[in-house]
């Protein structure tokens, strides 16, 4: 393993750039040129190099999980560098070459990220000119930058002449000057994905592939029930089988519901360690009494801090724990060098994060841990920990050899967090002419995250109540937006039809927020909503709002027959600012729209005595073709406005848009996610 | 137990030396380092693992390995001719049909099965014979797409 300190001697002459956070930037006198030697400040976010040769580096912490940061991200260093997007390299998620970062959630990449590598990247043009000028010895606006060259009256220079033999490094503050949106060139365009081709053609090592010399296989027993504590452990028949090694050790850190003990089989190849996993002999002592899939949304109220809160006018509502399902499961290959440092390839949303758990948990200083982290099968907010980093750096530990673990679907659909659970109560009061006079809204373990409404109201109550979550949860797509907004919507949508007014121009009289109103205005006309004309079985609903510095509307359109409830249309209007990728933008839409159907519809984790049931593909139900509706995106491009994340927000207004057409369509109010698991009853 | 000591895939013989009872899924990831094939369930529900099998498309998670030696087997690794993608490859590429890219290798082979049986699907056709794979990422409309456009280009097969 190499350090960070080798590493910038390895890089040799030419142009480094970093960015660092304003405030630093000051004290340590920011914006002048450093020396050769000067160190890296703290508190760098990024940085940029430029090699003898020419070649274009990015570092950045942040990673590519699906939502296409490694392309936004070089189209940002193009736009500014005046390059061509091929001619760059990202370096992601390596927590040895890349500088620190929090993580990639919360749609944070394209706010924050987004603008400090174009900020790296113009500093260091403005260097090149500074380079040619002094070079040449002309005027600095003479100069142009274009195509990976620098050029001035019939001068021309490659971007590797001009620094040749030098090392030149700048430091610049958050607040560098940038291209604005009217001109970008590169940056607002679709600009297609950056590997695409190695995806393509399987040639993209993705953590489930990664395999290092003398590499052995991994397993883990997990106990039957959550919660169930280890009382024996018989391990002589497989140990038995050739090759085959039993490791039991302890975790350090809190595993909720694993218990204390891993134990472990390690082994020369899958097949004979999951051979060797099934011979392991364990007894344990059962958990009696946990609450289950039904019976959990009493639980939130019965064990809220602070009490619940009883009224009788509030309506309840609950959203069910999903499954992120990441295609591919968590993963992890762990390898110790001599010195007892640890390189553990897996992939998380967290690099730095699974960085510090594993210095943690394993006892050893947090610069003796790299954590590299291949572009992954996609997070959704899932892979924000290393449970598979820490289980198979103590397999390897124990072995002294590199360790695979893959996790099964299985253990994804078991040992991974949930997107939590929620029961929410919901009361509004509404005058004749359809005036929104009174708000409460109480919120029981789902979270805050767009909890607070959009629409003028004088009197409102917003409240969350944290109460104890039987299973492990985490971050989801959106976190508890969806929930909010899915509880939200639909009474809106009740409060409309109790005085008799078109559910869009109820809300449009109670709303002021511009970028609201016209997503849901640009929503409606696209659909088509005023000229709408309803059949037998058909409905139609809408539903919008905003978090996280996007704002998002939805018309759908369903059929109800016999009971099956079919999404027929689609249209979401969103907005996040000056649209940096359009073509990707639209991706990531209509990808909402396609998963936020599954918890809208059907999907839920059933569990009931300490098991999930729904621990299998075959009985955890994700969206198909077939069940696709046709998706119309309509992208409010705000040139004007800083471009904000957009990977979660567009799945926050489906669920209640389909909920109120649910109701068009049938006159039955579903106040429960996902509303039709298995179809409707009654109609 | 029966050993299978030889693979036809993607056109070479490759050594091995596996109990016939294996998946194939796992002689082509873990033996032969063809890992564009990918794993999503191990019980045939999400096709991530589609392989081509004397031209027919097969999910090698449930397939044993003994029972496709001496079996012509194309993985998304023998799918490119050269530096010349397969036209469904291309096609996905230029429909962007695809986020995190997991889905991807199995959902091509899938479609070119898909165009061996039926050169010019309708989109319900596309529909029902793609629904047994999944692409959690959601790009179903774009994958649908991407097949339209590979028929109508033709091409070979
Ligand atoms: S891994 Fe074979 S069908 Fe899912
Ligand atoms: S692109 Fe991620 S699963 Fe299909």
């Amino acid at each position: 393993m190499i350090s960070r300190r080798d590493f910038f001697a390895m890089l040799g002459g030419g142009i480094v750039v970093w960015m660092v956070d304003d405030a630093d930037a000051q004290e340590s006198g920011g914006g002048a040129r450093r020396g050769m030697n000067q160190a890296m400040p703290e508190q760098v976010s990024a940085w940029l190099h430029i090699g003898e040769e020419g070649t274009v580096t990015a570092y950045t912490g942040k990673v590519e999980v699906g939502q296409n940061a490694r392309t936004s991200l070089t189209q940002a260093v193009a736009e500014e560098l005046r390059v061509p997007v091929a001619s760059i390299r990202m370096i992601m998620g390596d927590t040895t070459l890349t500088p620190f970062d929090m993580g990639t959630f919360g749609s944070q990449t394209t706010p924050r990220m987004w603008p400090q590598m174009r900020k790296a990247a113009a500093a260091a043009r403005e260097m090149l000119v500074d380079l040619a000028a002094q070079k040449w010895m002309v005027d600095r606006a003479s100069i142009q930058v274009a195509d990976g060259k620098v050029t001035a009256a019939g001068k021309s220079a490659g971007f590797g002449e001009l620094t040749q033999g030098q090392k030149l490094t700048r430091t610049i503050p958050a607040s560098e000057a940038l291209t604005p949106a009217a001109q970008w060139k590169v940056a607002g365009t679709s600009v297609p994905k950056i590997n695409g081709r190695e995806m393509v053609t399987g040639a993209h090592k993705y953590a489930y592939d990664v395999k290092r010399p003398g590499m052995l296989y991994g397993k883990v027993l997990y106990p039957p029930q959550f919660g169930a504590r280890l009382v024996s452990l018989d391990s002589s028949a497989a140990e038995q089988i050739p090759g085959v090694k039993v490791v039991r050790d302890t975790f350090q850190i809190g595993r909720e519901g694993a218990g204390p003990d891993l134990v472990g089989v390690v082994a020369p190849d899958p097949q004979t360690a999951d051979r060797a996993l099934a011979a392991l002999k364990a007894q344990w002592k059962p958990v009696t009494g946990a609450t289950n899939s039904k019976d959990v949304y009493a639980h939130f109220k019965q064990t809220a801090r602070g009490g619940a809160v009883e009224s009788p006018g509030l309506v309840p509502y609950t959203v069910a724990y999903i499954a992120h399902t990441p295609l591919e499961p968590r993963a992890a290959v762990a390898e110790w060098d001599a010195g007892g440092k640890l390189t553990v390839w897996t992939g998380t949303q967290r690099p730095f994060g699974v960085k510090s758990e594993l210095a943690q948990d394993l006892g050893i200083p947090e610069d003796h841990v790299q954590v590299l982290m291949p572009d992954t099968g996609s997070g959704y907010g899932g892979k924000h920990n290393g449970d598979a980093a820490v289980e198979a750096a103590r397999l390897a530990k124990a072995v002294g050899k590199p360790v695979k673990r893959n996790w099964t679907r299985e253990e994804e659909l078991t040992w991974a967090y949930f997107r939590p659970g929620g029961l929410i109560e919901v009361a509004g009061k509404v005058t004749p002419d359809g005036t929104l006079t009174h708000w409460e809204f109480h919120n029981y373990n789902s979270g805050p995250s767009g909890l607070q409404t959009p629409y003028e109201v004088a009197d409102k109550k917003e409240q969350v109540h944290q109460a104890d979550s039987p299973l492990r949860q985490g971050s989801y797509r959106g976190l508890a937006g969806t929930a909010n907004h899915f509880v939200r919507e639909s009474y809106m949508d009740e409060l409309a039809h109790s005085v008799k007014i078109d559910p869009l121009e109820f809300r449009l009289k109670n709303l002021k927020n511009e970028r609201v109103r016209n997503v849901l205005m640009a929503a409606a006309d696209k659909f088509g909503w005023k000229g709408r004309k309803k059949t037998a079985g058909h409905g139609f609903g809408l539903a919008a709002g905003m978090e996280k510095g996007g704002y998002i509307a939805a018309v759908a359109e369903v059929s109800v027959t016999a009971g099956a409830v079919k999404v027929l249309r689609v249209v979401q209007a969103f907005e996040c600012g000056a649209v940096v990728n359009p073509e990707q933008l639209r991706n990531q839409v209509d990808g909402a729209v396609a998963m936020g159907l599954g918890g809208a519809l059907f999907e839920q984790i059933e569990f009931a005595d300490g098991k999930i049931q729904t621990n299998r593909l075959s009985r955890y139900r994700v969206p198909r073709f077939a069940d696709m509706p046709v998706i119309e995106t309509v992208l409010v491009d705000r040139k004007d406005l800083v471009s904000a994340g957009a990977g979660e927000t567009p799945i926050m207004a489906l669920a209640p848009a389909i909920g109120n057409a649910i109701f068009d369509a049938t006159g039955q109010r579903l106040r429960s996610m996902p509303m039709a698991p298995k179809g409707l009853t009654g109609v | 137990m029966a050993r299978i000591t030889q693979l036809d895939v993607n056109g070479a013989k490759r050594r091995i030396d596996a109990d016939a009872d294996r998946t194939l899924l796992s002689v082509l990831r873990d033996d032969l380092d063809l890992t564009g094939t990918k794993y999503g369930c191990g019980e045939g529900q999400c096709a991530a693992c589609t392989v081509l099998i004397d031209g027919q498309p097969t999910k090698s998670c449930l397939t044993k390995v003994g029972t496709v030696a001496g079996k012509r087997i194309v993985t998304i690794e023998g799918l490119a001719r050269e530096a010349e993608l397969h036209p469904v490859q291309q096609a996905f590429l230029d429909a962007e049909a695809m986020q995190c890219g997991w889905c991807t290798p199995g959902m091509i082979l899938g479609a070119v099965g898909l165009l061996q049986r039926t050169p010019h699907p309708t989109d319900a056709e596309i529909v029902s014979g793609m629904n047994g794979h999944i692409c959690r990422c959601g790009t179903y409309p774009r994958i649908v797409a991407a097949v339209r456009e590979a028929a109508k280009k033709g091409g070979r097969a």
